[in-house]
């Protein structure tokens, strides 16, 4: 509507040129659809809060003097002026612990999506697009994976190779990649008839070439939405098989292993499985509110 | 119909072996000895390679693999590592308890999350609805661990009405472990059902019967919601999986010995055979569930019956 009652242009200057230009320009359309959505903006200043916690966790709190370091003298004290959430079991300040363990979740989490979207985007791209007995012959081995929960072949994978960071990544990242495949598979399809697609294959270009420079780049819509969605389940994934000892081990904090240590002494100290718990929550929904409206905001057309 | 459900038994099949082979070979890439689980203090070069010849363990892998696929169609999960009995025997005692809690989970939040999800879609901006799609989103969002937790903080220290722990009060010891479970499930029972109502709503043939007279009362429950059900029958039965993930964390969080406790004792203890017997009556519930996710489908719609007739 704004583009239709400004038409009148009068470029006196490049500057105002360009000016002009960028308001036109497809990335600031979705920029301000995305603002138009008050949860989605919500959830991205959540998440922008989340990620600056984890940037800034070293400068506000040191790791090895007060995130790891046992402070007997400390133990259990309520919330404070000096301790916001209070100190655990064995001392320690829980703000901090869970501002070093945004920085574990962030990092495992994104990198085991990392994992998956190259895994299984790689699979469902090539089945989605060349199709017929090559498509279906993938897609049966990705539903045999789905038959598992994601969080149980996690676990089968940790279980094997050790409980160490590397392996949680890749753990997870297999774990999701199964889904990744049948998304890109998806996108991939959708795509696939376009014009263009048959314009480059006229040229003589190559299959892999096709699906880099032509395919992926055209489905990046919905391959971001479910990317931000599957960070929200890979940090679930990895606060729950910490939480049952299988995932990040003390003292590395990280929100599930410090429910799990929290849980003996919630009876008489409460907070200390609190904050950590929130932590999860806030995260998750952060995620969960910004790939929603980023789905609204690049396909307008899902939106009720 | 039944022939039709015995082909798709058979399909059954490939997927629990495909899926058999590779828990397999990935727990038998575990690193260290097996027989020294085993044997604990009392190993010893001759009884390791002893226990390691009567276990099969000195056979290739696929070997193995080929002698537990034959007795695992005979029901025969293999031997306990540390328990030394039967993977079988552990495995019934604890999946009857993990089996009621899923069921009253299911129960629970398919009773609530339908009913729920069509008020908030009949109505779709008042108060009820929008609490109701918070209320969803905190779902989607909560991990269940912490629910737990938090239910437990709540019902049992400090209002002390439910037990925390155990199963050993009949139906009272299962309601938290089975709400905490099915938060989620009905948040998105919920949310599925209300956007597919809303979709449904808003179709032709709900203008025509409005505009014959249709009292709003037939409109919705004999017109929109066979049609809206659909999507939430996928949902209902796509997220058993999740159920099954979530019942791992649920009863560990209350202390519940079932098939998910099982799984996690069994990892610890490095314990192969019963990780596997786990992780396959796992599968083989999920693979199960959507079966029976498209059978409903077949009884409901008569577009896809008529497609299996063929």
């Amino acid at each position: 509507m704004e583009s239709s009652s400004a038409p009148k242009r009068n470029f006196t200057t490049k500057k105002e040129f360009y000016r002009q230009f960028r308001k036109q320009s497809i990335a600031y359309e979705l920029w301000l659809r995305f603002m138009k959505n008050p949860t989605a903006v919500l959830g991205l200043v959540l998440f922008v809060i989340i990620v600056l916690g984890a940037i800034l966790a070293q400068t506000l709190a040191d790791y090895d003097t007060v995130v790891i370091k046992i402070n007997i003298g400390n133990r259990l004290h309520g919330p404070s002026w000096d301790h916001w959430f209070g100190t655990d079991e064995l001392g320690r300040d829980i703000l901090a612990r869970i501002l070093h363990g945004a920085r574990v979740s962030l990092l495992i989490g994104i990198a085991a999506v990392g994992v998956s979207l190259f895994v299984g985007g790689a699979f469902g791209a090539v089945a989605g697009y060349y199709g017929g007995r090559l498509d279906s012959l993938i897609m049966r081995a990705m539903d045999v994976f789905l038959c598992l929960p994601d969080v149980l072949l996690a676990m089968a994978i940790v279980a094997a190779f050790g409980k160490t960071m590397v392996n949680l990544v890749i753990a997870i990242g297999l774990s999701f990649a199964p889904r990744f495949a049948r998304v890109v598979r998806s996108a991939v399809m959708g795509v696939r008839e376009n014009e263009y697609v048959e314009a480059a294959r006229s040229i003589g270009a190559r299959d892999l070439w096709i699906i880099r420079h032509h395919i992926l780049i055209n489905c990046m819509g919905p391959i971001i939405v479910q990317v931000t969605l599957y960070v929200a389940s890979a940090i679930l994934c990895i606060a729950a098989l910490s939480f049952l000892g299988l995932g990040i081990q003390a003292p590395v904090p990280e929100w599930g292993n410090m429910l799990a240590s929290g849980r003996t002494f919630m009876r008489d100290y409460p907070y200390i499985v609190i904050a950590p718990g929130l932590a999860i929550f806030f995260s998750i929904l952060a995620l969960n509110l910004l790939g929603d409206g980023l789905r609204d905001t690049l396909d307008p057309r899902l939106k009720q | 119909m039944i022939e039709y459900i015995i082909r798709r038994l058979i399909a059954l099949i490939p997927i629990i072996l495909v899926l058999t082979l590779v828990v397999f070979s990935i727990l038998h890439m575990t690193p260290g000895d097996a027989t020294v689980i085993i044997l604990g203090s009392e190993y010893t070069e001759e009884l390791g390679a002893a226990l390691r010849k009567e276990l099969g363990l000195d056979q290739p892998m696929l070997v193995q693999y080929a002698k537990y696929v034959f007795k695992l169609l005979q029901g025969d999960f293999g031997m306990s590592y540390v328990t030394r009995a039967p993977v079988m025997d552990q495995l019934s005692v604890r999946l009857v308890n993990t089996f009621w809690i899923v069921i009253c989970a299911m129960v629970l939040c398919v009773s609530l999350g339908i009913p729920i999800g069509i008020l908030a879609a009949t109505r779709p901006n008042s108060v009820f609805s929008q609490s109701m799609m918070v209320v969803s989103l905190m779902g989607v969002s909560m991990p269940i661990f912490w629910l737990g937790l938090l239910l437990i903080l709540l019902f049992s220290v400090y209002l002390g009405w439910l037990p925390s722990s155990g199963m050993d009060q009949g139906f009272l010891s299962l309601i938290l472990p089975a709400v905490t479970l099915g938060f989620n499930y009905m948040a998105n029972i919920m949310r599925t059902t209300r956007s597919s109502m809303l979709e449904a709503i808003r179709q032709d043939y709900i203008r025509t019967a409005r505009a014959k007279g249709v009292t709003e009362h037939a409109v919705i429950y004999d017109h929109a919601l066979g049609n809206a059900l659909m999507p939430t029958i996928t949902i209902i039965g796509l997220n058993v999986g999740m159920l099954l993930g979530g019942v791992v964390l649920t009863e560990t969080v209350f202390s519940i010995p079932g098939t998910g406790r099982l799984l996690v004792e069994a990892i610890n203890q490095r314990d192969t055979p019963c990780v596997l017997g786990a992780l396959v009556v796992m599968a083989f519930c999920v693979a199960i569930s959507n079966l029976i996710v498209d059978l409903i489908y077949a009884y409901i719609d008569p577009r896809v019956r008529a497609q299996y007739r063929r």
